[in-house]
C-alpha cells in the first residue's frame, strides 16, 4: 500500500469536509511555535499539581496539595525556606526557578485514570503547566505518566507503589521519588524474619488489581526466600467493603501470618475485620498470630485506629525521622498546618524542590534538559537521607522504613513507630529485574513536545 | 432541506455554527485575565463536550423516545474504547478503522445485552442493564487484565506500548492517532490581541461526527420509527392490543443508542489512546442518565447541553483553588477578601461535587423540562418583552402551558 | 462444616445490612412510588450519628502537660473529655465506650426528622413527576448530603469502636463441639437487624396505622376516597424508612469504619436487592437481602474463586440477572409496580 498517496488524499478529503465549517489550511502543532511544550515566556512558570480531591483519597490528596503549596512558597523565598536550607544542592536561591516566580494550578484526579488525564491535559493545554506532580494511585500515575510523555512535559509521580510505574511502564519523562513494592518486600523480609521467625505460614489477601498483584508477588518472593510458606493468596474485589468472608477462612487455614496487600479504605476495613475476628489474640502452630500490612500510610493508620497496634509495614518516609532535612521539613509543615506531614506529602514536597533544582542546574525548563539533570542525581537533605535518582529507570533509591503500629501512642500522630531504617543498598535491584519488565522495559526517548 | 422541516433545520444549523465556532465561544475571556479560569476552549474539554454530547444524544434515542431507562450504557462506551485501542495496538494509528470497529463491537454487545434485558420493562430492565454493565466493569478491572490474558490492562487502562505490533503503522509517523496523517493532537493557536483560540484537529473530527449523528438523531425522531418508539413509551399495552410487537423496535433503539455510545468511546480513544475500566462503572452510566435528564429528556438538543453542563463543572470548577479565589477578590479589602473566599471555598475546587449536586436539585425543581426548558423560558421572556415594547401593554393571549 | 457455617454467618451479617437498607427503600418505593437515590446517604448519615456522638462525648478541655512534648517539641496539650471530669474517669470512660449503642437513641429522632424534612421539603413535590426527575433530584440530594459530611469529617474513614464488652469473639461452636468463633458485634448486628425487621413488619401488620398504610400501598386512590388522610401516613412511613436506614448505619459503624461515600457503595447494591426481591414486596426485599449476602459470602471462598475466577466480583449481578430472567417480577414482586 502506498501510504503517501493515502495521506495526501486523506488530507484533501478532510479539507473538503472541514471546509464546510472552518478552513484548516495546514497542520500546525503546538510544538512548531515554541522550542518545547509550554515554554515559559513571561515572568512566571506554572507547575501542575494533580491530586485526588474527591473520592476516598481526598484527604491524602489534600495533604499532598498542602505540601506542594509549601514547596512553592519556599521556592519563591517565602516562609522559612524549609528544606532549601538543608538540601545538598545549592542551586536554588529562593527566587523562584531560573528567576521566574513559581505559580501553580491544581486539578482533581478523582483517583480515576480518565479523570486524572483530563485534569492533567487541562493543566497542560489551558494553563500551560510545565510539569505535573502528585497523585495517589499507581493506575493514575501510569496513565498520567503516559500522557506527559506524549505531551512533552515532566511527570513527577506522587504516591505510587506499584513496580510497574518505573518497571514495565517506565517513561523517559516520568520520575518517581516514592518507593515501590519490591523495595517494601526487600526491607520488610529481614525484619519479619528477625521478629517473627523464619518458619512462618503466610496467608495473603490481595486487592484484585495491578498494584495488589505487584505487591503480593514481591512480598511472596521475598518471604519465601527466607523460608516462609505461602499458604494461600486470595484476590479481593476493589469494591469490597466487608472482608469478613475473606478473613474467616484464614483462621482454619493453618496460617500464622496474615498479609494484607490492601491500600486505603480496603486496608482499613480488612484490618478492622481481622481484628474483629480476634486474630491478634490467636495462637497458631504455637506462635502468636501476626498481621503484616506491607504499605502503610499515616491516613490509613488514622483510619484503622487502635487496630494497627503491633502490625508491621513499610513506609517511604515518616515525620519521626531525625535527620536534618526531615526535622526542617516537619518544622515548616507543622508550623504552617498544625500537623505533621504524611509520607505522600513529603514525596510531593521533595519532588517539587527536586524538579526546580534540576531546572536550575540544567539552566532550562526543557523537559529533556531537566530529565538529564535528574538522571543519576545524588542528593541529601530532603528528609529521606542520601538519595539517588537512577538513570536507567528514573526510580529514587533511598532508605526504606520498616514501621510498626505503636503500642502506646502518646498523641494522635505517633501511631506508627520506626522499627528499622533499611539502607538503600539492601533494597536496590537491577534495572532489568524480571518484576520490572525485564530486558524489554525501556524508558524510550525523552519528548519535549 | 436534507429532509428536515424548517424548525429542525434551524436547530441543526444553530448546532453546526455553535460547534464550528466553539473555540471562539468557549474562550470569551482574554488569556491573562482573572476570568480566564472560566474559559473552556482548550482542546481536551472541547473534545469531551462533543464526545459526551454524542453519548447523550444516543442515550436519549433510547430513553427519551421509548422511556426505557438503561443503567448500563457506559459499558458500550467502554467496549468501544477498548476496541479502538486494540486497533491502535495491533494495526494502525489511523482512527477510521478504530472508530468503525468501536461502533461495531458496541453494537454487537448491545444486541446481546438488549435482547436479554428487553424481556423486562421498567425498573427490572434498568437493573438488568446495570447488572450486565457492572459485571463487565468488574471483569475488565481485574479478571481480564491478568498477565496470562491481558485484554484490558485493568486499573491502568489499555494503552499502546512501543513493542506492540502495529502492523500498518508506517515508520516515521508520530505515535499518535491520526486521520490519514492529520494528527488528532495537532492544534493551531490563533492569537488575537490578548485572546488565544485553539483549533484542534481532533475536536473538529469529533464535531463533524457529532453533527452527522445529530442529524441522524433528528431524522430518527421525526421518522415513523420514532413515532413507534414514542408510542411504546406512552402505552405499550395498547400497542400490543393493536397487534404490533414492540420488542423489535425497542431492540433497534437500544442497539442504535449502544452504537452511539460505542462511537463516543471510539472517539474518546482516538483523542487520547487510553481506555480505562472506570469508563464502564455504574457511576459513568449514571452520569449519562443525569446528563440526559438535566438537559431535557426527549428533546433533541437537551442531552448535549446536559453533557456540556456536567463536563464543564467537572473540569473547570474542580480547578478553582484558594489561590485563584484570592486572586479574583484581591481588589477587596483584606478582611472582606478572606471572608468572601471563605464563603466560596466549599463550593469550588475539591467541593465541586457539592455545587454540582445543588445545581442538579435546582434545575430539576425549577425547570421540570431540564435546561432546554430554561432556554425556552428565556426565549419566551425575550419575545414577550419585545412584544410589550412594541405594543404597549398588549393583553397576554398565550396560555400558561 | 465449620467453614460453611462461618460463611453462612458472614452472609447473614452482610445480608442484615442489605436487608435493612432494602427494606427502607421498598417502603419508599411501595408507599410513595418514589425512586430514592438518597437512601444510601441516609444510611451514611446514620453511621455518622454514631461518629458524632462519639466525638461529642469525647469533647475535651486541654491542659498543658509539663513533662510531655508534642511533635514539634512544644509542651503537649493533654486532652481530658468533659464527661470524664463530670462523672469521674471510670464512668466517663465507659459512657464514651458505649457511645455507639447510645447513638441509636440519638439516631432515631434525628433520622426521622431528616426523613420528615426530606419528604415535606422536597420529595412531596415530586410524587407526580416522572421517575427520571425523582432520580435526578434525589441523586443531587445524595451528593449534597455526602459533601456536607465530607466537609466536616473529611474523606478518611473514622474508627467507631464497639463497646469493649461487645467487641470480642464469641465461641458459638462450643455448644456443638465445633470450632466456630465469631465476632460478638456482628452477632449483635444480626440480632438487631432481625429485631428492626420484625418491628417494622409487626407495625405494619398489627396496628391500625399499618393496616391503612398497607391498604394505601395496594390502592392509594380508594383509601383516599374513604376519607383517610393517606398522605400524612405516607410521610410518617418515609420518616420510618429513613430511621431504618439510619439504624442500619449506626450499628454498622463498628463493623467497618464509616466514611462519607459509604452510602454510594451501598446504593447500587441495595437497588439490586430491592429489585431482586420484587418491587413493592417487603418480605421480598428482606429475603433477597439475606440471599444475596449469603451467596456473596460463598462466592468469595477460595473454592469458588478457583473454580470460576472472578466469581466474587460478579456474583450479585449474576444472580440478579438469573432471578430477573426466570421470575419476571423478582422473587416476590407485585404486578404493575414500577414496570413502566
Amino acid at each position: 500500500m502506498s501510504k503517501t498517496t493515502m495521506t495526501r488524499r486523506g488530507v484533501l478529503k478532510t479539507g473538503a469536509v472541514a471546509g464546510a465549517g472552518v478552513a484548516l489550511p495546514t497542520i500546525f502543532t503546538a510544538s512548531s511555535a515554541a522550542a518545547y511544550t509550554n515554554e515559559p515566556t513571561g515572568s512566571s512558570v506554572t507547575l501542575g499539581f494533580n491530586v485526588p480531591q474527591t473520592g476516598p483519597y481526598a484527604d491524602e490528596g489534600n495533604d499532598e496539595l498542602l505540601a506542594q503549596q509549601l514547596a512553592v512558597e519556599h521556592l519563591n523565598g517565602e516562609g522559612d525556606g524549609g528544606c532549601l536550607n538543608t538540601f545538598t544542592s545549592k542551586a536554588l536561591k529562593g527566587n523562584g526557578i531560573l528567576g521566574k516566580k513559581v505559580e501553580f494550578v491544581t486539578g482533581d484526579t478523582q483517583t480515576k485514570s480518565d479523570a486524572a488525564r483530563a485534569s492533567a491535559k487541562s493543566m497542560i493545554e489551558k494553563d500551560g503547566a510545565i510539569m505535573i506532580n502528585g497523585g495517589s494511585s499507581s493506575g493514575v500515575a501510569i496513565a498520567v505518566q503516559g500522557l506527559c510523555q506524549e505531551a512533552g512535559v515532566i511527570f513527577m509521580a506522587g504516591l505510587t507503589h506499584s513496580n510497574d510505574t518505573t518497571g514495565k511502564d517506565r517513561k523517559a519523562n516520568g520520575f518517581r521519588h516514592f518507593f515501590n513494592a519490591y523495595m517494601s518486600a526487600a526491607a520488610l523480609a529481614p525484619i519479619l524474619e528477625k521478629e517473627l521467625g523464619a518458619d512462618r505460614r503466610a496467608y495473603h489477601l490481595t486487592a484484585d488489581y495491578t498494584w495488589g498483584w505487584s505487591q503480593q508477588e514481591s512480598i511472596a518472593a521475598a518471604t519465601e526466600a527466607m523460608g516462609w510458606e505461602t499458604v494461600n493468596n486470595v484476590l479481593t474485589p476493589l469494591a469490597s467493603t466487608d472482608f469478613s468472608s475473606y478473613i474467616a477462612p484464614v483462621l482454619n487455614s493453618g496460617a500464622d501470618v496474615l498479609v494484607l496487600n490492601h491500600y486505603g479504605g480496603n486496608m482499613v476495613n480488612s484490618l478492622t475485620n481481622a481484628i474483629q475476628f480476634g486474630m491478634m489474640e490467636k495462637v497458631v502452630n504455637n506462635k502468636d498470630f501476626k498481621i503484616v500490612v506491607p504499605l502503610y500510610s499515616e491516613l490509613m493508620a488514622a483510619g484503622a485506629g487502635e487496630n494497627i497496634k503491633g502490625v508491621f509495614g513499610s513506609m517511604n518516609y515518616n515525620w519521626q525521622l531525625q535527620n536534618e532535612g526531615s526535622k526542617q521539613f516537619v518544622k515548616s509543615f507543622g508550623e504552617k498546618y498544625g500537623k505533621p506531614p504524611s509520607n505522600s506529602a513529603q514525596t510531593c514536597y521533595a519532588q517539587t524542590l527536586l524538579y526546580a533544582d534540576a531546572c536550575e542546574r540544567a539552566g532550562t525548563f526543557n523537559p529533556c534538559g531537566v530529565a538529564e539533570a535528574l538522571e543519576g542525581f545524588e542528593f541529601d537533605g530532603l528528609g529521606n537521607g542520601k538519595t539517588m535518582y537512577r538513570a536507567d529507570d528514573h526510580q529514587c533509591f533511598k532508605d526504606v522504613l520498616v514501621v510498626k503500629g505503636a503500642e502506646n501512642p502518646t498523641n494522635q500522630y505517633d501511631t506508627l513507630e520506626i522499627v528499622e531504617v533499611t539502607p538503600a543498598e539492601q533494597v536496590t535491584y537491577a534495572p532489568n529485574h524480571p518484576m520490572f519488565g525485564g530486558d524489554e522495559a525501556s524508558l524510550g526517548t525523552c519528548n519535549a513536545g | 432541506m436534507l429532509g428536515l422541516n424548517k424548525k429542525d433545520m434551524t436547530l441543526l444549523i444553530a448546532v453546526a455554527v455553535l460547534t464550528m465556532f466553539a473555540p471562539f465561544f468557549l474562550n470569551p475571556f482574554p488569556t491573562d485575565s482573572a476570568m480566564a479560569q472560566f474559559n473552556a476552549g482548550y482542546p481536551d474539554l472541547m473534545q469531551r463536550f462533543v464526545i459526551f454530547g454524542i453519548f447523550a444524544i444516543g442515550f436519549n434515542i433510547l430513553f427519551g423516545l421509548t422511556g426505557y431507562l438503561s443503567f448500563g450504557h457506559a459499558a458500550f462506551l467502554g467496549v468501544g474504547s477498548y476496541a479502538a485501542v486494540w486497533i491502535f495496538k495491533l494495526f494502525t494509528y489511523n482512527v477510521v478503522p478504530a472508530i468503525l470497529l468501536a461502533v461495531i463491537v458496541a453494537a454487537v454487545f448491545s444486541v446481546l445485552m438488549g435482547y436479554v434485558s428487553l424481556r423486562r420493562s421498567g425498573i427490572y430492565f434498568s437493573i438488568l442493564t446495570l447488572a450486565f454493565a457492572q459485571m463487565m466493569f468488574a471483569l475488565a478491572y481485574s479478571v481480564l487484565s491478568n498477565p496470562k490474558f491481558n485484554l484490558t490492562n485493568g486499573e491502568t487502562g489499555l494503552q499502546v506500548y512501543p513493542n506492540d505490533p502495529q502492523m500498518f503503522h508506517p515508520e516515521g509517523m508520530q505515535d499518535f492517532p491520526h486521520l490519514f496523517g492529520l494528527y488528532m493532537n495537532s492544534t493551531y493557536t490563533m492569537n488575537v490581541g490578548p485572546w488565544a483560540f485553539d483549533f484542534n484537529t481532533g475536536y473538529y473530527l469529533c464535531a463533524v461526527v457529532m453533527l452527522a449523528v445529530f442529524y441522524l438523531a433528528i431524522r430518527i425522531f421525526r421518522s415513523p420509527f420514532g413515532m413507534m418508539l414514542r408510542a411504546i413509551k406512552s402505552n405499550q399495552t395498547r400497542l400490543n392490543y393493536t397487534g404490533l410487537n414492540p420488542r423489535p423496535y425497542t431492540l433497534a433503539a437500544f442497539v442504535i443508542s449502544g452504537a452511539y455510545a460505542g462511537l463516543a468511546g471510539g472517539l474518546m480513544a482516538a483523542m487520547d489512546p487510553l481506555a480505562g475500566a472506570e469508563r464502564m462503572q455504574w457511576t459513568a452510566s449514571g452520569e449519562v442518565v443525569l446528563m440526559t435528564i438535566l438537559g431535557g429528556t426527549g428533546t433533541l438538543i437537551g442531552p448535549v447541553l446536559g453533557a456540556g453542563f456536567i463536563k464543564y463543572f467537572e473540569n473547570i470548577f474542580s480547578k478553582i483553588n484558594d489561590a485563584v479565589l484570592h486572586q479574583w477578590f484581591a481588589f477587596l479589602p483584606d478582611g472582606l477578601e478572606d471572608f468572601v473566599v471563605f464563603i466560596i471555598h466549599p463550593f469550588v475546587g475539591k467541593g465541586w461535587h457539592l455545587t454540582l449536586g445543588i445545581l442538579f436539585m435546582l434545575v430539576v425543581i425549577f425547570l421540570p423540562g431540564g435546561l432546554v426548558e430554561g432556554g425556552q423560558r428565556i426565549g419566551k421572556w425575550i419575545k414577550n418583552r419585545g412584544k410589550s415594547e412594541d405594543s404597549d401593554a398588549g393583553p397576554k393571549t398565550e396560555p400558561a402551558e | 462444616m465449620d467453614a460453611i457455617l462461618l460463611q453462612i454467618l458472614n452472609g447473614l451479617d452482610k445480608g442484615s445490612a442489605y436487608a435493612l437498607i432494602a427494606l427502607g427503600l421498598t417502603l419508599i418505593f411501595g408507599t410513595l412510588g418514589v425512586v430514592n437515590f438518597a437512601h444510601g446517604a441516609l444510611f451514611m448519615i446514620g453511621a455518622f450519628c454514631a461518629v458524632t456522638l462519639q466525638r461529642f462525648l469525647s469533647l475535651s478541655y486541654q491542659t498543658v502537660s509539663e513533662t510531655e512534648k508534642d511533635f514539634l517539641g512544644n509542651p503537649l496539650k493533654v486532652e481530658t473529655p468533659y464527661v470524664e471530669s463530670w462523672f469521674g474517669p471510670e464512668i466517663g470512660a465507659s459512657i464514651i465506650d458505649w457511645s455507639t449503642p447510645l447513638a441509636i437513641l440519638l439516631a432515631i429522632p434525628i433520622m426521622m426528622l431528616v426523613g420528615l424534612i426530606m419528604e415535606r421539603g422536597l420529595i412531596k413535590h415530586f410524587y407526580k413527576r416522572e421517575h427520571a426527575d425523582q432520580i435526578l433530584v434525589t441523586f443531587g440530594l445524595a451528593i449534597v448530603l455526602q459533601e456536607i459530611v465530607k466537609y466536616y469529617f473529611g474523606a478518611n474513614p473514622i474508627q467507631t469502636p464497639a463497646p469493649d464488652a461487645l467487641s470480642g469473639v464469641a465461641n458459638l461452636g462450643a455448644w456443638f463441639g465445633l470450632e466456630l468463633a465469631y465476632p460478638v458485634w456482628r452477632i449483635v448486628y444480626f440480632c438487631f437487624a432481625a429485631l428492626v425487621i420484625f418491628g417494622v413488619f409487626a407495625f405494619l401488620q398489627f396496628t391500625t396505622f399499618g393496616m391503612v398504610v398497607r391498604a394505601g400501598m395496594a390502592d392509594r386512590e380508594t383509601v383516599g376516597l374513604l376519607g383517610i388522610n393517606i398522605d400524612r401516613r405516607f410521610t410518617i412511613m418515609f420518616a420510618i424508612a429513613a430511621a431504618v436506614a439510619g439504624l442500619a448505619g449506626v450499628m454498622y459503624a463498628p463493623i467497618n469504619p464509616p466514611n462519607y461515600h459509604m452510602g454510594m457503595d451501598f446504593l447500587v447494591l441495595s437497588f439490586v436487592v430491592v429489585v431482586v426481591g420484587g418491587m413493592g414486596s417487603l418480605p421480598g426485599a428482606v429475603l433477597a437481602g439475606f440471599m444475596l449476602g449469603i451467596l456473596e459470602s460463598f462466592a468469595s471462598t477460595t473454592w469458588a474463586t478457583t473454580t470460576i475466577p472472578g466469581i466474587n466480583q460478579i456474583i450479585i449481578y449474576l444472580v440478579a440477572i438469573i432471578v430477573l430472567l426466570t421470575r419476571p417480577r423478582g422473587l416476590m414482586g407485585r404486578k404493575g409496580v414500577m414496570e413502566e
